[in-house]
């Protein structure tokens, strides 16, 4: 392994490492060839067959993604047959797919539709194998449509090799053969987690998030509402990707215009919350070293996050003695509802009962979540909608904004302060970092020994990270912690997750906390944001989210002024009553 | 069943042949096959010019060489008797009177290749038979013992799928996956089972390989043809004068054929079952049963003027409606066009120049579909097409 192979594309000389892919060699000298089943992300199917390729001597055409270059191969990418082959498969998949496409969420962002221009297929001229055209729409997050699928299986493999969970997975066979779940059963009686990262592979409509913008708009429109908005980190470095700009760009300040000028009244930042987690998780790591290292009594240790809705269903199924171990503190989304219904609604002088909380997020669990029947401790449902980057972005573009042009501005106070420490939560390895940043400062005094607090070594996209800080000098109430090494490790993606889990379960685990996110790279990866994301999209929007961490003058949750107003007014203490009421929660063993 | 009884010539050209169910002493043949050196076994398969017996005609020889060089800390043989071509049904009489036959060839393959592990993938509707299979197996286990021969066979048992007959979706099925193809490259003799190099045989092939060993490959490499050598068991269906099973010299004329089997009306034979090529009267003159010309893997459906060609493409297109594993798309979906096509043009509700649309459609699938079943599909239908093409509209 590890040699160099010589071969030619559309007789264009090209050498390329042993085990590249035709496809790969292709990319590399910038020849387009057709995929469909094909993702970055995933491991290779050649099932769709649409970058079938001609190689000299062989009578049958090889798949270029799944096929290994040979020395002296040659391949011809675009000869009369092959692209007479390919109009065929797309005619193929068309004529078992639902080509309503006017009605379908994915219109113009299609990757068959994309096909089917591409190669003119603009007579159909195959019988419709399409019957039954129901939607699956059981979950609160994902909708299935079946006659828009065309069994490529990136869901399945998504769900199986990025999760684990594999919820979703191949039945029957030959002209019955379709994307299931064990039993056939709804998407809300299965192990599905809500992740939506399914929904962010599938090439075509048949797995989109359940979408509420006519909801939204129809309250827009009642003037005895009260619109309160919230946007989640990862959201201001995605966004922008639906509305012209590249990724990686930071669109923060035209966000929150953009969100004004739809008309919302209040228009307010989770990275607000995202600071107050921080304040109570960190309190609750530290009482839970307290009791396990002075007075020595068991408790739940490793700490494990609970910002993630999908991570958190995840767990719910699959590691039942786990529950304990998960922070009690609810996710910033579901903390700033009831803060919006109670708190604001009391200072502004607004009568919750007429107040919609909505939340934009770069997920679909979140939708989930806030259907959860226990998130109701404002005394009504304390976020009442959430809406994905995607929907968002859709919104936008219904309005006829400008969006490229729209001047920047900020949020309002008082639920819309923020650290740098809240803005971070939005990539895998922030809230670790976020926490360290506070935790570490309450216990010594002190900033953590970090050239300009960036703590790189729980940064990245590496699927498991850990990074350990010697804690040394304790101001008088943490003496206990006098040289200990405070471990954390981080994973994304619930297949890394479910590792780091086996050993917590066998006990071997070394660390103190666990920071967990469902999707890949984070939220920034998350279900909800803009298709496509792949491994250098991730890359690009984390390293907006660092940026913007960067930009801001307060880098640490517990300065932001706002939350510590909230503690003074409102709260008492992190981890006090208050507190316990509205912010904390309680997990459910599901089968 | 019992076998008809064999006619006392077959024909002027080519011989009826009397391998596959010779008897042949197991330990004796047994204790020749250890003295053998892989490279003298492997040269002895490559030089008797065996190929594949389940259908594919891939060089037997060349399949144990690339396995033998390939890299394994294990390797695995494997015996495909996963007999599911409409119209076949040797391999199930060859277990049944023969075994012993099979397990010697299994542990040639495997001194051939150095693997010390094998195993029969039963197909599911065979497992009647798993009972006594199983009992010969622990005989021919303790045999290999008592020799201090280190090869071991198991048994595993198919569920009723036809793909799982494709070596790669066999070995799937045995590793408990769903049954569908991988892609290829790379090919079973270097990544197999378990990941490991394996060799995946017929239980045809591997019988010729013992005969092989025990009456030498030159006597094998002069029975057929220069481009089929050998003999093949053929099962012979449909509108015959005499059914049953025949090893038959490979190389026969198929109009010899039909004089010999048909009833007097054969308007088409079905060569190779139902991913098979259909060759209709006119052709009989011109086309040798053989690797050079129509090859099969034992099925030869004989059918008379009375058939309609209609009922027989339709019945075939049913057939790889259901059975294709659905992952790629020129099968899972042509198949459905086919049928559904041809349904229609019957009908009158496409024309028939639709019919043309549907053979685009069957060549894309041949040199697309990720396998042996979908790529054959158009082996039927467009030989049945092009040559019955009246009957597609009016019979």
């Amino acid at each position: 392994m590890g040699g160099m192979i010589n071969l030619k594309i559309n007789d264009i000389p090209i050498s390329i490492e042993e085990g590249a892919s035709i496809l790969d060699a292709a990319k590399k000298i910038n020849i387009q060839i057709p995929t469909l089943c094909h993702h970055d992300d995933l491991c290779v199917a050649g099932n769709c067959r649409v970058c079938v390729v001609e190689q000299a001597g062989m009578k049958t055409l090889p798949t270029a993604c799944s096929t290994p270059v040979t020395e002296g191969m040659e391949i011809l990418t675009n000869t009369p047959r092959v692209l007479g082959c390919r109009r065929t498969i797309i005619e193929l998949l068309l004529s078992e797919h639902n080509v309503d496409c006017p009605h379908c969420y994915r219109n113009v962002n299609c990757e068959l539709q994309g096909l089917a221009e591409e190669y003119s297929v603009d007579n159909p001229k195959l019988i419709s194998l399409v019957t039954d055209e129901s939607v699956e729409i059981s979950s609160p997050s994902i909708r299935k449509d079946s006659s828009r699928c065309i069994r490529c299986q990136r869901c399945v493999r998504t769900c199986a090799e990025l999760q684990h969970v594999t919820a979703l997975c191949v039945a029957n066979r030959g002209a019955e053969m379709k994307i299931s779940t064990f039993m056939d059963r709804p998407m809300d009686q299965v192990v599905c987690t809500s992740c939506g990262q399914c929904i962010n592979r599938c090439p075509t409509g048949a797995l989109v998030e359940h979408n509420y913008i006519a909801e939204i708009w129809d309250h827009l429109g009642d003037p005895d509402k009260y619109l309160v908005v919230q946007t989640a980190p990862a959201v201001r470095v995605g966004l922008g990707e639906m509305l012209g700009f590249d990724p990686g760009t930071r669109v923060t300040g035209k966000m929150v215009t953009a969100l004004r000028m739809i008309g919302f009244d209040a228009v307010f930042d989770t990275n607000f919350t995202a600071d107050l987690t921080i304040m109570e998780e960190g309190t609750e790591l530290l009482l839970r070293l307290k009791k396990a290292l002075l007075d020595k009594k068991p408790v739940a240790l490793p700490l494990l996050t609970s910002c993630s809705p999908g991570w958190i269903k995840y767990i719910e199924h699959e590691h039942h003695s786990l529950l304990d171990n998960l922070s009690t503190c609810k996710s910033p989304q579901q903390m700033f509802g009831p803060l919006a219904k109670t708190y604001y609604a009391e200072k502004a002088g607004i009568d919750p009962a007429g107040m919609i909380v909505v939340s934009i997020m770069p997920c679909t669990a979140k939708k989930f979540e806030a259907n959860r029947p226990e998130m109701k401790v404002s005394g009504y449902k304390d976020v009442d909608y959430v809406l994905t980057t995607r929907e968002f972005g859709r919104m936008i573009k219904q309005a006829g904004l400008d969006f490229k042009n729209l001047e920047d501005s900020k949020c309002d106070s008082i639920l819309g302060k923020h650290t740098g420490a809240g803005v971070i939560f939005g990539a895998t390895g922030g809230v670790a970092e976020a926490a360290l940043r506070t935790v570490y400062e309450i216990i010594t005094g002190r900033e953590v020994p970090f050239k300009n607090l960036n703590i790189t070594a729980v940064r990245g996209m590496e699927g498991v990270r850990e990074a350990s800080i010697k804690i040394e000098d304790c101001v008088d109430d943490w003496k206990f912690l006098e040289g200990v090494s405070l471990k954390v490790a981080i994973a994304h993606g619930l297949a890394n997750a479910r590792m780091l889990m086996k050993q917590v379960e066998k006990g071997e685990s070394p660390y103190h906390f666990i920071e967990v996110m469902a999707c890949p790279g984070g939220c920034l990866g998350g279900g909800g944001q803009p298709i496509p994301t792949n491994r250098e999209i991730r890359e690009k929007r984390a390293k907006a989210i660092y940026e913007e961490d960067e930009s801001l003058e307060l880098r640490k949750s517990h300065e932001n002024p706002e939350v510590q107003k909230l503690y003074e007014e409102f709260l008492g203490k992190p981890g006090g009553r208050r507190s316990h009421e509205l912010l904390h929660t309680s997990y459910t063993a599901r089968s | 069943m019992a076998r008809s009884p064999f006619p006392k010539k077959i024909s002027d050209s080519h011989k009826r042949v009397d391998l596959i169910f010779s008897e042949l002493p197991t330990e004796k043949t047994l204790q020749k096959i250890i003295k053998m050196t892989p490279d003298r076994i492997i040269r002895d398969i490559t030089d008797s010019g065996l190929r594949g017996r389940g259908g594919a005609g891939f060089p037997t020889g060349r399949k144990w060489t690339y396995a033998r060089e390939a890299e394994g800390d294990e390797k695995y043989i494997i015996c495909n008797a996963d007999e599911g071509e409409p119209g076949t049904f040797k391999d199930r009489e060859i277990l049944d009177r023969r075994s012993g036959k099979v397990f010697l060839g299994m542990a040639i393959a495997a001194k051939a290749v150095g693997a010390n592990r094998g195993f029969i993938y039963l197909r599911g509707e065979y497992s009647y038979m798993a009972k006594d299979l199983l009992g010969e197996i622990d005989e021919f286990n303790k045999l290999l013992t008592s020799k201090s021969v280190d090869f071991k066979i198991e048994l595993r048992l198919g569920a009723g799928a036809y793909v799982c007959g494709e070596e790669t979706a066999l070995i799937e099925s045995m590793e408990g996956h769903r049954g569908e193809a991988r892609n290829k490259p790379p090919f079973p003799a270097t990544v197999g089972f378990r990941g490991k190099p394996t060799v995946v045989n017929n239980v045809e092939t591997l019988v010729y390989a013992t005969m092989i060993i025990s009456i030498g490959p030159k006597k094998f490499e002069e029975l057929g043809t220069k481009y089929s050598h050998g003999a093949k068991v053929f099962c012979i269906s449909g509108d015959a004068g005499l059914k049953g099973m025949f090893e038959l010299e490979l190389g026969m004329k198929t109009d010899e054929f039909v004089n010999i089997f048909g009833d007097g009306a054969t308007k088409a034979v079905q060569v190779g079952g139902a991913s098979g090529q259909c060759v209709p009267r006119k052709k009989f003159k011109d086309t040798i049963l053989g690797f050079e010309g129509v090859p099969t893997g034992g099925s030869m459906m004989l059918f008379n003027s009375s058939r309609s060609m209609y009922n027989v493409l339709k019945n075939y297109l049913e057939f790889f409606t259901e059975e294709s594993c659905g992952q790629c798309t020129p099968c899972r979906v042509g198949c459905q066009q086919l049928l559904r096509g041809i349904e229609a043009v019957k009908t009158g509700r496409l024309p028939n120049t639709y019919l043309d649309d549907l053979i685009r459609v069957a060549k894309t699938m041949r040199i697309t579909a990720k396998c042996g079943l979908g790529q054959s599909v158009a082996n039927p239908f467009i030989s049945i097409v092009d040559n019955f093409r009246e009957e597609m509209m009016h019979f």
